[in-house]
């Protein structure tokens, strides 16, 4: 069946029976009862543009350029709490990326959506030789923004400085660090045994 | 009639006999309770101890025994003789486990047995042996009102099992509002489809049964009798009048669905605006084929509005939910999807709710495609094609208007159940008085009436609450407040197809009991197979009429002297008449006013100067009893200054025991029984609710008497407050110690 792709009528499922066909584990979004459970069980909660369960309404409600162009879908970090807990059992992690990638194939992403810029980027090193380039991908992370900004946050985070390998910089209170590692090791050797 | 007997029997088992002195005991019964025969057995229970009391019935002529061992709610079947009077004393449960251990407590607990026995004794001197209900009834057959899928299947279940039944069906035709569906929700696996509704089959299944006479076109002109003997006549609507004589009765009269036009904000009475029972009408005529307005139009959108004059708040319309309307909707969805699956169908909802396996069902709609919005529709408008609908969808909380070419309202079931009586009451004793409006308005009334029955308590069955027929909906859901009459099906709650069925085949098991006790003489629900049945002395009566008014089944009427006129059949024995009576001239014959009386009066009261309380409990035998039993069960210890004694029902407390009681020196009295109210568990409805109502009368008379008026308390005890009761007698003790003991002791 041809989807026609054109802005929907609301509630009319047009949207609902392209997400059916081309979103992976699509089919399943017309069977969210709107209990709620996911939306209360995400880690991610209060930070969602919309939650799964908002979301699977606005695909029925046919709100295509709004879900598709949504930040939601990228902000699931794959725990699962809410794949376990769906009374339903709908498989709502893998449908949030299916929907991201579909997002994605459709170029529909914000622009500047982290998430989707470090999987690109991660995806693009690791199709090019079959093996992810930690290196590579670390430089490639930290100039994104060309060599100035990449300068400027390398010297900012300073972990990458070069010169770093001579000392290196300390944490702000070092002393007050090692009273607390010579402690512990003091309660360890008590504790086992060990003292004097 | 043979001379009367009494024994005693102590039984020193369970550790009676280690923690009390038998041997006194024996004595109390001898000496105070003047029984002529006394005997203790270390194992009363066993084989040997029944047999030494099977023997003296047998050999010496015993006929009243009075066995003080366990609780009378234990060892029921050894201790069962028939023929003999039999009251027990309990010392294991009401002393033994409860009094605390110590020889410090020895001295009360040694005074709380020899209480018990000399209450045991003094009960069955007054105990006569129930013969049952004299006037035994004939009746066995069964009338069933409305030809439904309810009625039908009480009738077909009634016959099934023996019984003749009499179907009486207002229509031309068996079906009722069943025989209207295309189709009914799946009520068998896998619950995904909506299955054929099998009306067409039960009703020539009715039709063809020997055992069952149908009336169509009839309706009742008058019901008069009680169970086992009720007169009915059968009015058709030929003009003609056929008289029957039936044992019980089956009201199974429906519901009628809300007035959508009393729905115009929703679209109510426009052309493109159908109720459930509208849209099944368009789907019997589509016949599976695509679903076509009134005005021909395919339907190619429909919108179902869910709670449609249901659940509301604003008080305008039905304030409940009827439970089927949500299963229905899907099940309606489903016709249009079947038939063609690109037609859009939405269900509006604000909470969907599918009882039974209905979740299946749900799965099924939403795996076809049916949209499920939660929302809720503001307005419904008509436009050029069809419908238009504004909504607020309640997830994504935004305002929209859809266009539909259909809007089904799932609006809620009316019950059909007659008469309301708080209104009967209220026009009745406006038209005794003279108003002639009001003698219109009751005859208006009654032609309303379903059943149409001659009681003095009204035309029809009492109503619980929206208007749907009696039921005790916590404990025996089937027992409406008329004995022998049982509502099933819609008109007794809302329900769907699936649960009237189930409704109408308990209440065709329910029948058949009522026709059963009543041919032998026994009481029905709750006291089933009670022999007892009140026995009025009638030259000693006032004619106040409180018995006929706080029975709470209806079972007296009043005769043409306006003397109450006891139903027995009636009757459930609870005794609430007994207690209302101020002249006492009601009784059974083995619980009357003397047989608790008695009770309270053989109890030793203590001088004053002893420090010893004394305080009675009037214990409901249904839950504060058994509670109490529990108490004992799991050891909890309360004073042994409590007497304990079980009775019917709170409503069967007459007011002359409170008085006696606080006369002859008791320091407080503890009235307990059953939650009351709406959500009341009382067995008898009424009764824990008509002893407040005294109890609240009664601090005049304690004023009078120089008492506190918390020298009585009325309390309310479920079956499972074991710890909380044993706690409330403590506090209760402590809080009489701190009044101060009775000044009345010594007077009594």
């Amino acid at each position: 069946m041809a989807t026609n792709l054109q802005t929907p009528a609301p509630y009319h499922n047009n949207f609902l029976r392209e997400v059916e066909e081309r979103v992976e584990e699509g089919e399943w979004v017309k069977m969210c009862m709107q209990c709620g459970v996911c939306a209360g069980s995400c880690p991610f909660g209060p930070h969602w543009e919309h939650s799964p369960q908002k979301i699977f309404m606005m695909i029925r409600a046919g709100k295509r350029e709004e879900v598709l162009t949504s930040d939601a879908m990228w902000m699931c970090t794959s725990c699962y709490n809410c794949v376990v807990r769906c009374p339903r059992q709908l498989p709502i992690t893998h449908i949030m990326h299916g929907l991201a990638s579909y997002a994605h194939r459709l170029g529909l992403v914000p622009k500047g959506q982290p998430t989707h810029e470090f999987a690109t980027m991660f995806w693009n090193n690791l199709a090019k030789k079959g093996r992810v380039n930690e290196l590579k991908l670390t430089l490639a992370l930290y100039f994104k923004d060309g060599l100035v900004a990449g300068i400027k946050t390398v010297v900012l985070a300073k972990r990458l400085n070069p010169m770093e390998i001579f000392g290196g910089h300390a944490i702000k209170d070092l002393k007050g660090f090692q009273a607390i590692i010579a402690k512990a090791r003091e309660i360890e050797d008590k504790k086992q045994g060990l003292t004097g | 009639m043979a001379d009367n007997k009494f024994a005693a029997y102590i039984c020193a088992g369970c550790g009676i006999g280690e923690t009390l002195d038998v041997k006194s005991l024996e004595k109390i019964a001898q000496k105070e309770g003047k029984m002529a025969l006394v005997k203790s057995h270390p194992f009363l229970c066993s084989e040997e101890g029944v047999k030494t009391i099977q023997d003296d019935i047998a050999n010496e002529s015993v006929t009243h025994i009075c066995i003080a061992a366990c609780s009378r709610r234990a060892k029921t079947e050894a201790f069962s003789f028939p023929g003999i009077s039999t009251a027990r004393a309990n010392l294991r449960e009401g002393v033994l486990w409860v009094v605390a251990a110590g020889a410090e407590h020895d001295e009360v607990r040694q005074e709380m047995a020899e209480d018990y026995v000399r209450m045991g004794c003094a009960e069955v001197k007054k105990m006569i042996l129930p013969q049952g209900n004299p006037d035994k009834t004939q009746a066995k057959n069964i009338l069933v009102v409305g030809g439904g899928m309810a009625g039908m299947t009480s009738a077909i279940e009634a016959a099934e099992a023996g019984y003749d039944v009499v179907l009486v069906e207002k229509s031309g035709a068996l079906g009722g509002f069943a025989k209207q569906l295309w189709k009914r929700v799946p009520f068998s696996a896998p619950y995904s489809e909506a299955q054929p509704t099998g009306v067409e089959e039960l009703a020539a299944r009715v039709t063809a049964h020997p055992r069952i006479k149908l009336h169509l076109n009839s309706t009742l002109a008058e019901t008069a009798g009680a169970p086992g003997r009720f007169m009915i006549k059968i009015a058709q609507e030929s003009g003609g009048v056929s008289d029957i004589t039936v044992g019980a009765i089956v009201q199974a009269t429906g519901f009628t669905p809300y007035d959508v036009n009393k729905l115009p904000e929703l679209g109510g009475g426009q052309p493109n605006v159908v109720d459930q029972a509208g849209l099944e009408t368009l789907a019997r005529t589509a016949n599976g084929a695509a679903i076509q307005r009134a005005d021909g139009k395919v339907v190619n959108s429909v919108i179902f509005l869910q709670c449609a004059g249901q659940r509301d708040d604003s008080g305008t319309h039905l304030s409940y939910c009827s439970g089927h309307c949500c299963a229905t909707s899907i099940k309606q969805a489903m016709y249009f999807k079947d038939a063609n699956p690109d037609v859009d169908t939405m269900i509006l909802y604000q909470d969907l709710r599918v009882p039974g396996m209905g979740e299946d069902f749900y799965r099924s709609a939403q795996d076809k495609g049916v949209t499920f919005t939660k929302g809720k529709a503001t307005k419904v408008a008509g436009n050029g094609h069809g419908c238009s609908v504004e909504f607020k969808d309640l997830i994504l909380d935004e305002l929209t208007t859809l266009n539909a070419d259909l809007v089904v309202l799932a609006t809620g079931q009316v019950s059909n159940a007659g008469v309301d009586l708080d209104k009967w009451t209220e026009v009745s004793t406006a038209a005794e008085s003279g108003d002639a409006s009001a003698k219109e308005e009751q005859q208006r009334l009654r032609t309303t009436s379903v059943l149409k029955m001659n009681y003095r308590q009204g035309p029809d069955l009492p109503q619980l609450k929206h208007g749907f027929a009696d039921s005790h909906f916590i404990c025996f859901p089937y027992e409406t407040r008329r004995t022998g009459i049982y509502a099933a099906g819609p008109t007794r709650r809302p329900m769907d197809l699936d649960q009237a069925i189930t409704d109408a085949t308990g209440a065709a098991l329910k029948a058949i009991q009522a026709v059963e006790n009543a041919a032998a003489g026994r009481a029905s629900l709750p006291r089933v197979g009670d022999l007892s049945y009140p026995i009025v002395r009638l030259e000693g009566c006032t004619q106040c009429k409180r018995c006929t008014v706080e029975c709470p089944f209806g079972a007296i009427d009043e005769d043409e002297r306006r003397f109450p006129q006891f139903n027995e059949q009636r009757c459930r024995r609870c005794g609430t008449c007994m207690g209302a009576c101020p002249v006492r001239v009601i009784s059974f014959e083995n619980y009357s006013c003397d047989t608790v009386g008695m009770q309270i009066k053989a109890v030793n009261i203590p001088d004053e100067d002893e420090d010893k309380p004394r305080i009675l409990i009037l214990a409901c035998e249904n839950d504060a009893y058994p509670a109490l039993d529990m108490a004992g069960l799991q050891r909890q210890v309360y004073s042994a200054y409590v007497r304990a004694v079980p009775i019917r029902c709170l409503g069967s407390v007459n007011t002359i025991w409170i008085t006696d009681a606080l006369n002859s020196g008791y320091d407080g009295v503890m009235m307990m029984g059953c939650k009351r109210g709406d959500d009341y568990q009382c067995h008898f409805v009424k009764g824990s609710e008509m002893a407040y109502y005294r109890m609240s009368k009664i601090g005049d008379t304690l004023t009078q008497m120089g008492l506190e008026p918390e020298r009585v308390q009325t309390l309310e005890i479920a079956i499972t407050d074991s710890v909380r009761v044993a706690g409330l007698i403590n506090d209760y003790v402590k809080q009489i110690k701190e009044i101060g003991l009775s000044p009345m002791k010594g007077f009594g």
